[in-house]
């Protein structure tokens, strides 16, 4: 079958696709739509933002996220909508946004501008993620000349913007069907599966598939690694698993949902989580990476799994044959190891609402704070009564091959009476938890001494005193 | 003119915004990489060598050629010329030959039909190498006696006798890193083969003639076969420089062997592997002072590494000794600078040129001083400015334009220094876990190539005959703006709009042997040499005026209402349509050569530079002692730019410049391993600012003095100076760490970039002291 999408209103079919081709080179060198540039092929520059439409989930309007393109495989934009930097020129005209970016000094080469414009359009006009502070819907566009003033202070001045999308939602109510997409590409295939059943059944014939849902990763195999992908599923259109559930025991998260989405009912959960959502990427990959996949994919380095470890988070997977439920410590058996059979998928992540009285403290730590992977990911769990801790849930990613709870320390802190003498002996315990390696992203001994200092960072916090530099004010 | 549309939609000068805003912000700039594929086009990619220093012993190409889409595989035995896309030194290869000596170079080159196939064909290559050794750091190049060029020394008086009679002495060293460009447009070119033996380049270069030249010497032809073209970069900041040279002689090469045209459009991760990055640095340092904290003696020793080839090393780490001295007065002074040659990727031009890396150790010593004096840094700062009867530079010009300390006065004032300072300490005393810090630091930078010969420029102007007007020069846009203020001076010489004045794309046929833009000079040269060009034409026109109308030409006056002789008035279209009829040519070559500057290498004295541009910041910071975390909380500027042509264009670059310069020295952390291997070749782990990096609070303001010297308009130069003003950035950080154990005499040991990790250890290091 063809991959087809809805740009500028017309119906863009293509037939004979390359499975892992990305929209980026489809649309600059099949399209000749050069207004979409690719700064790093690896989703981290942000030069490729095109926003992507979908219906909701009523079938009636159109909701718009920026995504890269440059790692968004062309069967993923299968029934969908595409807006590029080509799109908003209304005869030739600017809209205020740009007509104030281009009077405003936001561009000096010029390079990175057109993936600014996106952002800032869909900002404008009520994209995902629009009700952030600006530099965080920025995070993912790098601008290497201007040092960002003007661009924001375009952002601010220019309000909100309309779009019609009436005519569109109608086009994607007609591309719509509820049936496996599927292709094959000489001796590759490839599925786009609608139902979990069908996810399930496609990996009981497929067990070799590769599944694909944001591709923020596996993107990067292909326009990094070129690697060859044999079979792939792509499972980001599968309602089922984009749902979630916040009841008073906690939350659930379908393997689905995009971080952007989780992000706000994350934050509800508690403020740590959402600070740590909100700096896992920039917003194109939030809009585009899903927690399943985060964790799925077993990565030490994740950000996700630390956090969702120490809170207590139990993962659910199914197939064919069923489901499971694990703790989610046990899914990470070992270095790019994972319990989760060939057919098996992720299907939902629950996170235990933290008790009130809970001490719950999330940080992250790399040389940026925004899109940036962590050096260190430390996560507190601690439930009280009466002064005493009676369970330390701790865990740390980057510090050891799979994200992975803290024993020793667990051990000093339960207990024990909360107080400066317990954390100093804690963070004595936590030295001897982790071996971890020196590596690009910091030594050992960092490592081992900033998650000793996130652990007094706790301690800090919890006395009321200020520790975050974000939080820092003038004066 | 109002009878016809405008060219392009241009506003009021003097803060026209950027000639291709309206294209940039709609998609429809053209970058080269943007326009139409020819169907035969080949696309390119290079196999590069795993080891840092091997010699070649076999290759075996075979599964390379053999490669779906594979067209040709060239090797150096294939390059019809010289292979050497070098600067000056001859030392860069096209590709390797015989012996390969970083990790990264480019060793075979693969053409294929599309670049998807080229890049997987070119992972096929079987080299079997036989290991050679490999020096990778500062210290063992050192150990090793590994050099680019001899050991350079600059010295006033006798620095080791002041040493010693010095009221007090301290000695000091710190590392700094380098830092990659990251310019959003990677390398790219494409070349084009013509009739006759001839070749058309479209390369993102800062340096077209140079690429010209290579590109001629490579493919055994003269020059005059060659043409390089380039309408915009998306960013260079120096890495376009000698850089861009690799790749389109890879396309050229291509293109005259198969006679179709070529691309090299280089990946990210290998543009950041294989391409050149700013130089990193050891100091040491052995500084004399009274109490009061004033310089009496410094012997200084700077040692960068090079990398593998010279490339422009030499004038780079020149660079870095003539702004050893930034603002200061230093009495007897010895400045050694050792060029390490290592087997990594040479080194090269980067925005300063090596002046941050100079000025950030002499600010670095001062604030060394103020800490073992226990006095106020900006007080230590001040007490050794230039001034009267101290105006002379380690290289012995005269500091004639010195109004650092105007500046530095003023900004103390307008930022409020001294009551932040205040409120800083006091946050200090109430906070355990955070700290924070202030600090003020003045640039001063100097302005010219320091190779004296490349301060020349030409330009072309051609007024057609409805008026309206195209310009050509030697410079290349990069996103600086040099195109707009170029526009600017050529329409202020008739007193037409600017939207009259198209710009067209930099051209090695149109305005030949032009010197790289960089050097902050593009401005200064051009704009004078186009300003030559286009007083031609308006001499012209007025002798023409003279002459059929019988007034004087020096009473034609060009306004904005029209061409005025005696009490008439005509339109500047009208005058140039009779000015055709008249048989007068409005075509125009200009030329400028910078006066009044000559340096002496072999002493190293001389006057090197035109004048001097100024710069003033305060920067505070908050850390987080825990974990080395901080950030930039506000920024206050005051940076001279002379009498500016384009407000708004300049206030751009010193923003830009200032974050840059900030990401250098926080984030921006290059990582090699023991055998030479780059570890941060991509965006996932090399981290330039991003918006929320940028200081909430950030004051820019213009200094309000023309230059001294005629430049154009009296401007002064603005690329490369604000880049410097991020150094005070890192003197906050030193002062913020100094506070976690303020009874200490004693700078902490820190080390740039200073990242969390870098600040953490610092901390540790100055509590131990």
């Amino acid at each position: 079958m063809s991959v087809r999408f809805i740009l500028d209103g017309e119906i863009v079919d293509i037939s004979d696709v390359d499975p892992t081709a990305t929209l980026l080179d489809h649309l600059r060198y099949r399209m000749s739509r050069t207004g979409t540039k690719e700064g790093c092929a690896e989703g981290d520059c942000g030069a490729c933002t095109v926003l992507v439409g979908e219906l909701d989930a009523d079938g009636t309007r159109v909701d718009w996220r920026a995504v890269n393109a440059c790692i968004l495989f062309l069967p993923m934009i299968h029934g969908k909508a595409l807006l590029t930097v080509e799109s908003l020129a209304d005869g030739g005209a600017l809209n205020p946004l740009q007509a104030c970016m281009a009077a405003n000094g936001s561009s000096q080469c010029g390079f990175c501008t057109p993936g600014f414009v996106m952002s800032l359009y869909g900002r404008a006009v009520g994209a995902s993620g629009h009700d952030l502070p600006v530099e965080d819907v920025l995070a993912g566009n790098l601008c290497r000349c201007t040092g960002y003033g003007p661009i924001l202070e375009a952002a601010a001045t220019t309000g909100a913007l309309t779009r019609d999308d009436a005519a569109l939602a109608q086009q994607l109510r007609d591309l719509a069907s509820g049936e496996t997409v599927a292709g094959i590409y000489g001796d590759r295939r490839w599925f786009v599966p609608r139902t979990a059943d069908a996810l399930a059944d496609l990996l009981a014939a497929h067990p070799d598939a590769r599944m694909v849902a944001g591709a923020t990763d596996v993107g990067l195999w292909v326009t990094k690694g070129l690697r060859v992908i044999d079979t792939l599923i792509f499972v980001g259109d599968i309602a089922e698993l984009r749902t979630m559930a916040e009841t008073d025991e906690g939350l659930t998260i379908g393997a689905g949902v995009r971080y952007a989405q989780a992000h706000a009912a994350c934050a509800r959960l508690h403020p740590d989580l959402g600070e740590l959502v909100r700096r896992i990427g920039g917003l194109q990959v939030r809009n585009a990476a899903t927690i399943g996949g985060n964790i799925a994919n077993g990565s030490p380095i994740g950000d996700g799994p630390p956090a969702l470890i120490a809170l207590g988070a139990t993962l659910t997977l199914r197939s064919h044959m069923g489901r499971r439920t694990m703790p989610l410590e046990d899914y990470f058996l070992d270095y790019g190891k994972q319990d989760r059979r060939s057919w098996e998928y992720v299907e939902s992540v629950h996170i235990p609402r933290p008790a009130p009285d809970s001490i719950v403290h999330i940080s992250k730590l790399s040389r940026r704070f925004d899109s940036d992977i962590s050096a260190v990911c430390g996560a507190f769990r601690l439930d009280m009564a009466d002064g005493v801790v009676t369970q330390a849930r701790v865990a740390f990613g980057g510090m050891a091959a799979t994200p992975r709870r803290a024993p020793l320390c667990e051990a000093a802190l339960t207990g024990q009476p909360f107080t400066e003498e317990t954390i100093a002996a804690a963070a004595d315990a936590l030295r001897e938890d982790y071996a971890p390696l020196t590596d690009v992203r910091g030594t050992a001994a960092y490592r081992i001494d900033a998650a000793v200092g996130l652990l007094w960072r706790l301690w800090h916090g919890a006395q009321g005193e200020a520790v975050s530099v974000l939080e820092a004010q003038l004066g | 003119m109002a009878d016809r549309a405008p060219l392009w939609p241009a506003i009021d000068k003097p803060s026209h915004p950027h000639d291709s805003a309206h294209l940039h912000v709609i998609g429809l700039a053209r970058y080269v990489d943007d326009g139409a594929e020819p169907a035969d086009m080949l696309h390119l990619a290079f196999g590069q060598s795993e080891q840092a220093h091997a010699r070649i012993a076999a290759m075996d190409l075979s599964a390379v050629r053999a490669a779906p889409g594979v067209v040709a595989v060239y090797t150096a035995a294939d390059i019809p010329g010289a292979n050497d896309v070098s600067p000056m030194a001859g030392d860069d290869r096209l590709l390797a030959d015989g012996e390969v000596i970083c990790v990264g170079q480019s060793v075979f080159l693969v053409a294929a039909t599309s670049r998807d196939a080229a890049r997987r064909a070119a992972r096929l290559g079987r080299i079997d190498y036989e290991p050679l050794p490999a020096l990778v750091t500062i210290e063992e190049a050192r150990a090793a006696g590994s050099l680019i060029e001899p050991t350079q020394r600059m010295a006033r008086g006798d620095a080791a006798a002041a040493l010693a009679t010095a009221p007090r002495r301290a000695t000091g060293g710190f590392d700094m890193g380098g830092q990659d460009h990251f310019y959003l447009e990677g390398q790219v070119a494409i070349a084009t083969p013509g009739e006759d033996g001839q070749m058309h380049i479209l390369s993102s270069t800062q340096h077209p003639s140079e690429i010209q030249h290579l590109v001629a010497h490579m493919l055994h032809r003269p020059s005059a076969d060659v043409t390089v073209e380039v309408r915009r970069m998306g960013g260079a900041f120096g890495g376009k420089e000698t850089q861009a040279a690799l790749f389109a002689a890879a396309a050229a090469l291509v293109a005259s062997k198969t006679g179709r045209p070529a691309k090299f459009r280089c990946d990210r991760d290998d543009d950041m592997a294989m391409t050149g990055k700013r130089h990193d640095f050891r100091v040491d340092y052995d500084v004399g002072f009274d109490d009061e904290g004033r310089i009496l003696a410094l012997s200084l020793r700077l040692a960068s590494r090079c990398g593998v080839t010279v490339d422009l090393s030499p004038a780079i780490n020149d660079r870095a000794m003539f702004h050893a001295d930034n603002c200061y007065w230093l009495p007897d002074v010895e400045i050694v600078s050792e060029r390490l040659k290592t087997h990594t990727v040479s080194a090269t031009a980067f925005r300063g040129f090596g002046g941050p890396q100079g000025m950030l150790a002499i600010e670095r010593i001062i604030d060394d001083v103020a800490a073992r004096t226990g006095r106020d840094p900006l007080a230590v700062r001040i007490a050794n400015l230039y001034g009267p009867d101290r105006d002379v530079t380690p290289y012995a010009m005269r500091v004639e334009d010195n109004i650092a300390p105007q500046m530095i006065a003023r900004l103390r004032e307008t930022a409020r220094y001294d009551e932040r300072q205040a409120a800083v300490e006091a946050f200090n005393a109430r906070n355990n876990v955070l700290k924070k810090g202030i600090a003020l630091t003045p640039v001063k930078f100097g302005i010219s190539f320091t190779t004296t010969h490349l301060n020349q420029a030409g330009a072309l102007v051609h007024v057609y005959a409805d008026g309206s007007i195209q310009i050509n020069h030697g410079g290349t846009e990069m996103g600086q703006g040099l195109y707009i203020k170029v526009a600017q001076v050529v329409a202020d010489v008739f007193a037409v709009p600017v939207s009259t004045v198209r710009i067209t794309a930099t051209r090695t046929d149109k305005v030949p042997n032009t010197s790289a833009t960089a050097a902050s000079s593009g401005a200064d040269l051009n704009g004078m040499a186009a300003f030559e060009a286009a007083t031609t034409i308006r001499d012209r026109l007025a002798a023409f005026l003279a002459r059929t109308h019988g007034c004087a030409a020096g009473d034609v006056r060009f306004t904005p209402d029209g061409v005025r002789f005696g009490d008439q008035c005509l339109s500047f279209a009208t005058l140039c349509r009779k000015a055709h009829i008249g048989r007068i040519s409005l075509s125009s070559t200009g030329y400028y050569a910078t006066p009044g500057i000559v340096y002496d290498r072999e002493s190293h004295k001389g006057r090197p530079f035109y004048y001097f541009a100024y710069g003033a910041a305060v920067s505070e910071v908050v850390v987080d002692t825990l974990t080395g975390e901080h950030r930039v909380l506000a920024v206050d500027i005051l940076h001279d730019v002379g009498r500016s042509l384009n407000p708004a264009i300049d206030m751009g670059q010193i923003e830009g410049g200032f974050l840059q310069g900030q990401g250098w020295l926080t984030t921006e952390e290059l990582v090699f391993d023991a055998n030479g291997r780059l570890l941060t070749h991509s965006p996932a782990t090399y981290k330039i600012p991003t918006a929320s990096d940028r200081p909430r609070h950030f004051a820019i303001h213009l200094w309000d003095g023309d230059n001294v010297q005629p430049t154009i308009n009296r401007s002064k130069a603005v690329g490369e100076p604000p880049f410097m003003l991020a150094i005070s950035v890192f003197s906050a950080l030193g002062r913020t760490i100094a506070a976690t154990a303020p009874d200490k005499r004693a700078l902490p040991p820190l080390n740039a970039p200073a990242t969390p990790e870098a600040i953490l250890r610092a901390i540790a290091g100055h509590r131990a002291a």
